[in-house]
């Protein structure tokens, strides 16, 4: 990613996927963006907060996505 | 074995003078570290070898990689003890698939964050016991032994719902099954003693329920009664998770201490900037990486992986304590810096088997280092970093003791 991706104070907002079949539940993506991940209380497996997460959680989301082990996060 | 294989550098090299703090030294990183290569194994065999953490995340999560140690081509550093269908039950390390997905869902719930906040209060109360009777006791003294280890110990028993007084039964057969020196038939000794003794405690458990709030009994109540679950499955889980819940989280507490302690400042950043302990937590991850010897798959399928055309049924060895070290992704990677953001570290693996106790671990490093900084600031070791025994044969790096003294 170049650094002209992610403008400082960013104000678009972006849409995150998760693929609840492909999560682990390593709950790496509730420690990176707890505003926008949670994982479900009877399978641990991820839920998202919202679909569209607030504004200012764009950079955290694609870190998410990112960092997730099992690929089941898509942000589109 | 052919000529060509016979060549090929031995993984892993035996090196006792390389210290705690480096996976390999100068002259076997020229060998091992890079593109991916060709290693043979101390069975003979021949396996790859990947240590770029863009090879390493690729390969984790690519579903052509298997971790079934019965699979033809796995790479194996020591032969596989005989095993009946028994022994293999319920370790989900070492499974793929649905089969190990069923399995680790039964858990992650009971892993995941906010059950780990839960618990916390726990672990505070743990930590600050045996820090009042190591105070009370007065230097000098051990840190393995006092603190590092009972800490992680005596944490996974109650969550399990295994008598800590039992621990020196189970870490000593633990300490064997994760020894690459042990000879195969003492593991499957050891195993086969495990896996009995925690049977039964389970049958114990199902014979006298008492609605206890502990991770078996809720497992016996849930899944083994319903008949979701076969006792043997529930056996070999809490195996798993007796062993990989308490050698693993110690090792860390001691080489942190170890490393934090050697320059002043960075032991007193604990004590005075207790907000910045989690980032720290995950640089000393990174630096110390405990699991050095490697990550085991067989592919099943022919993957590119690296630029080199991996095939059905050939073995890889995946180290992510060097992946940890690479200076694509860490800027100046051998240097410990407690002030570096160190969340692209894999040391808990990457892919669908990434460690499922990780919050667990992060919570009781954070809490047992804080708490030992507050209480101990004078804390030192009274053994230069060479003269401490460390635990090479073990797929789980760490130091055999750590004499302290404040
Ligand atoms: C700092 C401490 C720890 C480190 C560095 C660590 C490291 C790892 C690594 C690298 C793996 C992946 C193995 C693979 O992909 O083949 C793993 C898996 C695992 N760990 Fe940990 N671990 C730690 C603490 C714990 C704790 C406290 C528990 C207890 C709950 C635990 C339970 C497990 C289990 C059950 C697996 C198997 C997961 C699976 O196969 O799906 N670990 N750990
Ligand atoms: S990081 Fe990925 S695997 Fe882990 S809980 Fe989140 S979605 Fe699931």
């Amino acid at each position: 990613m170049t650094a002209a991706d992610r403008p400082v104070g960013e104000k678009r907002t972006v849409r995150v996927e998760v693929d609840r079949d492909a999560c682990c539940g390593s709950g790496n993506c509730v420690l990176t963006a707890p505003e926008v991940f949670t994982q479900d209380d009877a399978d641990g497996l991820v839920l998202l907060l919202a679909a569209a997460p607030p504004v200012g959680n764009a950079e955290l989301v694609r870190r998410a996505a990112d960092l997730c082990p099992a690929g089941a996060i898509r942000v589109v | 074995m052919s000529a060509v294989e016979a060549e090929l550098p031995l993984w892993p090299p035996v090196n006792p003078t390389r210290g705690p703090f480096a996976p390999l030294d100068e002259a076997e990183r020229q060998r091992y570290v890079g593109p991916v290569r060709r290693v043979r194994l101390p069975t003979g065999a021949a396996a790859w070898l990947v240590t770029r953490h863009a090879d390493v995340r690729r390969l984790l999560r690519h579903p052509a990689f298997s971790s079934d140690v019965n699979r033809p081509g796995f790479p194996l550093l020591r032969p596989l003890p005989p095993r009946l269908a028994e022994d293999n039950k319920g370790g989900f390390l070492q499974m793929d698939g649905a089969e190990h997905a069923r399995l680790r869902r039964m858990l992650t719930a009971e892993f995941m964050i906010k059950n780990v906040r839960r618990i916390e209060p726990l672990i505070d109360r743990t930590v600050e016991e045996s820090l009042d009777a190591l105070a009370a006791a007065g230097p000098p003294a051990d840190l393995v032994s006092t603190f590092a280890l009972p800490l992680p110990s005596m944490v996974i028993c109650h969550l399990l719902g295994v008598p800590y007084a039992d621990h020196d039964f189970f870490q000593t057969r633990s300490r064997t099954l994760l020894d690459r020196g042990m000879p195969p038939e003492r593991i499957q000794h050891d195993v086969g003693e495990l896996r009995a003794y925690l049977r039964a405690l389970i049958d114990a458990k199902r014979a006298r329920p008492d609605g206890s709030d502990d991770l078996l009994g809720r497992l016996i109540r849930e899944r083994v009664e319903p008949g979701e679950l076969d006792v043997g499955e529930l056996v070999g889980m809490a195996l798993l998770l007796l062993i990989a819940g308490h050698e693993t989280t110690a090792n860390m507490i001691g080489l942190s201490v170890l490393l934090l302690t050697r320059e002043p400042g960075r032991y007193a950043i604990l004590r005075d900037d207790p907000d910045r302990t989690a980032d720290l937590v995950e640089e000393l991850l990174r630096y110390l990486s405990i699991v050095r010897t490697g990550l085991f798959r067989v592919a099943t399928e022919d993957v590119e992986i690296g630029g080199r055309a991996i095939r059905a049924g050939e073995g890889v060895i995946v180290l992510i304590a060097l992946a940890n070290r690479d200076e694509e992704v860490f800027d100046d990677p051998d240097r410990f810096d407690p002030y570096r953001q160190a969340h692209q570290q894999v040391a808990f693996g990457f892919g669908v088997h990434q460690c499922i106790g990780q919050p667990l671990a992060r919570a009781e490093l954070r809490i047992a280092l804080a708490a030992l900084a507050r209480r101990f600031p004078d804390l030192r070791v009274t053994a230069a970093p060479e003269e401490l025994t460390t635990r090479d044969n073990s797929v789980v790096f760490g130091l055999d003791a750590l004499p302290v003294t404040w």
